[in-house]
């Protein structure tokens, strides 16, 4: 079966339209799940109608790559563990980032390379601009590439997740970038060779791992919202490349959705987006061991109980430290027990917790809290001075009041969660080890703060049997 | 030195200018006091309670020869003759209207300060006397408006049946308007406000009342410098007028403290908009002592116009006198220690102290008033602001749009420059480019924070669609671009597949 090339092009515009009401529908929760399924409508339409592009050749290929492809995705989208989300997130941004780079050669080697003796001057620009996109759209590639698989390393922690920290870093990166635009334009007077491209290849791999390493873990939420921006925007430039309208407004969908994204977390850690990607958040602090923050108070168990029976309204601010000791299903048992007491429970989540824009929100919906007692920062800081208990699972910076009161912290001024004016607070902590952004927090030395030391998911478990 | 108190002699003022505790404290910063016998009494201050503080009890005529004389009302000729020569006094004096009284003093060198000269600055606060009583006006003003207004002020539903909380304005927003405001609401009253100044809105909604606002805008800004407000143009006048016709029609009861320094006070409710009241509305007019705000008006009387009640009464304050003789005494207290630094029981008047110097209006057989003009007022005090802001606003503001401005133009220059030499095909890619960077925009801000992760990943199986690329060359003929594109689209369709099973994945666990 082969469609014209009339037909082809409306079903591009379709498939445009459902990944914009795709896009549109994820703005309330009722409305996700339609959302979804309009992308994958989209996206089936946008396939067949290319397969069917009499153009193509080799269908079967195509047929039993898309197979391959299909199965590792399933397997890997199955056994993914919620926690686990921003690493698959981070790798899958790779994909996009190497298929960018192999569409880009490819488009470079379908030119016709055989010198044209009298080519007019409208052709030449053309081929100019051609040369151009091909050239952009790898070298966008080849940085989200390398940068995920840095990202993906630093989530998973097989790379160190403290900010690698080069000399001249900041001219290594302005270098990369110069010599990269000294090469394009080679490129393009060369009417396309190969040296340009290759090198150019080699040193934007290069400056995608660079920049991503030399961005702290603390960061990662805006690295891996900035790469899934990248990602949009390698799918754009192929699509100038080969001509495709429906590439580009998909690339460029994506692309702002994660500029917007990434925004976003930069403003919630108060920090700006420039100083995020040059790099080196949790390094440049000066670590003020010497001073004294008094003593921390250790609780057990049975006292949190004790303290939550009598207590009227709680508040759970979840970190990171919850992911990893994979505590929202004791959580969220120990939620309804307090609820079946009459208790009043609310989440409290911070913008930038975990390692991914919502993964919290994520995390407890897994736990099949009701989204309607997850509450953000905004709605909730006010309301911790009329809050009995607050249990802090996992969480540090967040909830450090050093970002409020002391300026010559390295937080200074992010906005935190507030949870020291509630009446007791309880921090869930493995040790009294600094958070990523390696302050210390004075929270834990406050009079109405105790702590609780060991594994999230077992002290929850323990407070829950003491209840 | 000492210090008299005499006995009010204004017919229906019930205040005296101490207070016990007040008199203690004079006796700190080293004066002596001396109270006209029955002195408190109006204000439920007995003799002895002074005499207790520390005070003596003494006659009309001894009263009278003290070194400084503490008093609510302006002094009587005959009272000023009492006095002896080059004694001090404090006191309201009503400078601007009362030549006579002020040439008596001259002639008799009684340095004098007017208490409502007291300039609005942070620092002279405490001795605001002015502000002290209009606090208590506006607070009576309300409880004599519920006295006389036949109806709950809160709304109630009972088992006999409902009523509905009554409506109440307030013009002019000044300490008196936010007293009878947050009287009148806290009572349950529904509270409307208006003020000349736009700048009062804040404070007339912290107070729990509603901000009526005008069509119309003054050109020039309404405060005249010294925090009180200031006579507004014709057309500003018509505007304001509709909105109180409009709103008589339908509130039960209006407070009036509209009041320029120096000025009768303006008359803003006319006999027709009264005559448009419901029967049984009240207006309280608490500029009844400068004329009037309401055309019928009459000064210390509650006089009956077809059923609606309209209050004149000039002696609000007095009507809570114990309090509003402590505070006054409070006032006066404050004063003293600024006049007294030395706490060694003199007054020493210094013009370099712009609030001393304001106050003054007779010093050594001089008449001091006017004073030469201060500002005071926070907010209004354009004048003196602006300039500055002005400087800075051309340093950097033009810069930063001028900059601005030339990086757009370079941009469309720059674009325009392309356009001219890029083939046709381009520019119509270009278009769909920027329209869909729009409609990304758009479309991403309104998704809620919960929903970030799915966002992320549905994007990315989007952004999948690169594969589409890939298909495209893989009906190449060299090996090379089909092993590439294969492997682009193998990748690819993880990521579609992948991207798009976990997010339905995470959106099933999310539930109400």
């Amino acid at each position: 079966m082969e469609f014209s090339q009339g037909l082809i092009s409306a079903a591009y515009i379709i498939a445009a339209l459902l990944f914009i009401f795709s896009l549109s529908g994820l703005s309330k929760q009722q409305s996700a799940q339609t959302g979804n399924w309009y992308g994958i409508a989209g996206m089936a339409i946008a396939l067949m109608a290319t397969i069917a592009d009499p153009r193509v050749d080799n269908v079967w290929i195509i047929f039993v790559t898309m197979v391959i492809g299909a199965v590792i995705g399933l397997r890997l989208a199955k056994q993914v563990e919620m926690t686990q989300m921003p690493e698959l997130v981070a790798i899958l941004h790779s994909f996009v980032g190497l298929a960018a780079v192999l569409v880009g050669f490819n488009s470079y080697f379908e030119m016709d390379h055989s010198p044209m003796a009298n080519i007019t001057a409208s052709q030449q620009m053309a081929t100019n601009i051609h040369l151009v996109e091909v050239f952009l759209g790898v070298f966008i590639g080849a940085v989200t590439f390398t940068g995920s698989i840095v990202a993906f390393g630093k989530l998973r922690g097989i790379i160190n997740s403290a900010a690698l920290m080069l000399p001249h870093r900041h001219k290594m990166n302005l270098i990369s970038g110069l010599a990269s635009i000294a090469l394009m334009i080679l490129f393009v007077q060369q009417g396309g060779s190969n040296g340009p491209l290759y090198l150019m290849t080699f040193i934007a791999l290069a400056f995608g791992w660079h920049l991503v390493a030399s961005i702290g873990g603390a960061d990662m939420p805006v690295v891996v919202s900035m790469l899934n921006s990248y990602s949009g925007w390698a799918a754009a430039a192929a699509g100038f490349m080969l001509n495709n309208d429906l590439l580009i407004v998909t690339g460029a969908l994506v692309g702002s959705s994660g500029a917007i994204l990434s925004y976003i977390m930069c403003k919630a850690m108060n920090r700006s987006f420039i100083s995020v990607i040059a790099g080196g958040f949790g390094t440049d602090v000066v670590i003020d061991s010497d001073t004294d923050y008094g003593d921390h108070v250790e609780i057990n168990a049975e006292a949190v109980a004790d303290m939550l029976n009598g207590a009227k309204s709680v508040i759970i601010t979840p970190g990171y430290g919850m992911a990893v000791a994979q505590a929202q299903y004791p959580v969220y048992k120990l939620t309804q027990a307090l609820k079946e007491k009459g208790l009043d429970v609310r989440f409290a989540i911070h913008p930038v917790a975990g390692r991914l824009p919502g993964h919290m929100n994520v995390l407890l919906a897994e736990a099949k809290v009701p989204y309607d007692i997850v509450l953000g920062m905004e709605e909730i800081n006010e309301d911790f001075s009329d809050t009995d208990v607050v249990l802090v699972i996992g969480a540090n910076d967040t909830v450090n009041p050093a970002a409020a009161e002391d300026p010559t912290s390295p937080i200074a001024g992010m906005p935190v969660l507030e949870v020291w004016h509630a009446k007791n607070v309880v921090v869930f902590k493995r040790s009294m080890n600094t958070g990523y952004a390696g302050v210390q927090n004075p929270l834990f030395f406050k009079e109405n703060t105790q702590m609780l030391f060991g594994d999230a998911k077992d002290s929850v478990e323990a407070i829950f049997k003491a209840l | 030195m000492i210090i008299g108190i005499p006995k009010e002699t204004l017919s229906g003022e019930n205040r005296v200018a101490s207070a016990p505790t007040a008199v203690a404290a004079l006796l700190k910063l080293g004066f002596a006091v001396q109270i006209q016998k029955g002195c408190g009494t109006k204000a439920s201050f007995t003799d002895q309670e002074f005499i207790d503080a520390g005070a003596s009890a003494v006659t009309k005529k001894n009263v009278w020869q003290s070194d400084i004389i503490f008093k609510v009302n302006p002094p009587s000729l005959d009272e000023v003759a009492l006095m002896k020569d080059k004694a001090h006094l404090v006191s309201f004096i009503a400078p601007a209207q009362n030549d006579e009284i002020l040439a008596a003093l001259k002639d008799k060198g009684i340095t004098t300060l007017a208490m409502e000269m007291v300039p609005r600055m942070t620092r002279s606060q405490s001795m605001d006397a002015l502000s002290s009583m209009a606090n208590i006006a506006g607070y009576r003003a309300v409880i004599e408006a519920t006295h006389h207004f036949g109806r709950f002020l809160t709304g109630q539903i009972t088992a006999a049946g409902k009523m509905p909380p009554a409506k109440v304005m307030i013009i002019g927003a000044g300490v008196a308007g936010l007293a009878a405001i947050g009287t009148a609401s806290s009572l349950g009253a529904i509270v409307r406000a208006f003020d000349t100044r736009p700048e009062v809105k804040e404070q007339i909604e912290s107070m729990g009342a509603e901000f009526l606002e005008l069509d119309y805008e003054e050109p020039e800004d309404t405060g005249s410098g010294d925090g009180y407000a200031k006579e507004m143009s014709k057309a500003f006048i018509d505007a304001e007028m509709a909105l109180f016709a409009e709103q008589a029609k339908d509130v039960d009861i209006i407070i009036t403290t509209a009041m320029i320094p120096g000025k009768p006070a303006p008359k803003l409710i006319t006999a027709e908009m009264v005559e448009s009241m419901k029967t049984g509305s009240i207006v309280v007019d608490l500029a009844a002592a400068g004329g009037g705000n309401c055309e019928l008006t009459q000064a210390g009387k509650v006089v009956n116009a077809n059923g609606v009640k309209i209050i004149g009464y000039t002696d609000l304050v007095s009507r809570l006198p114990n309090q509003a003789s402590q505070l006054y005494a409070n006032n006066l207290v404050s004063l003293a220690k600024l006049l007294c630094k030395a706490k060694d029981g003199t007054f020493t008047i210094d013009f370099d102290d712009v609030v001393i110097r304001n106050m003054t209006v007779v010093k050594d057989n001089e008449i001091t008033f006017p004073p030469p003009p201060i500002q005071v007022s926070a907010a209004p005090a354009k004048p003196k602001v602006e300039p500055v802001k002005k400087l800075d606003a051309k340093a950097e503001a033009p810069m930063n749009q001028r900059k601005k401005h030339m990086l757009m133009a370079a941009g469309a220059l720059l674009f325009a420059w392309v356009a001219s030499v890029a083939p046709a095909d381009f520019l119509s890619h270009f278009t769909v480019f920027v329209l869909a960077c729009v409609i990304g925009y758009n479309v991403v801000w309104n998704v809620s924070h919960s929903l970030h992760t799915p966002l992320m990943s549905v994007t990315n199986a989007i952004s999948g669609i690169i594969v589409v690329g890939a298909i495209l060359q893989i009906g190449n003929s060299d090996p090379v671009i089909q092993v590439l594109a294969a492997i682009a689209i193998l990748i690819g369709t993880i990521n579609i597949v992948g991207g798009f099973f976990v997010t339905n994945r995470m959106l099933k666990m999310f539930r109400k």
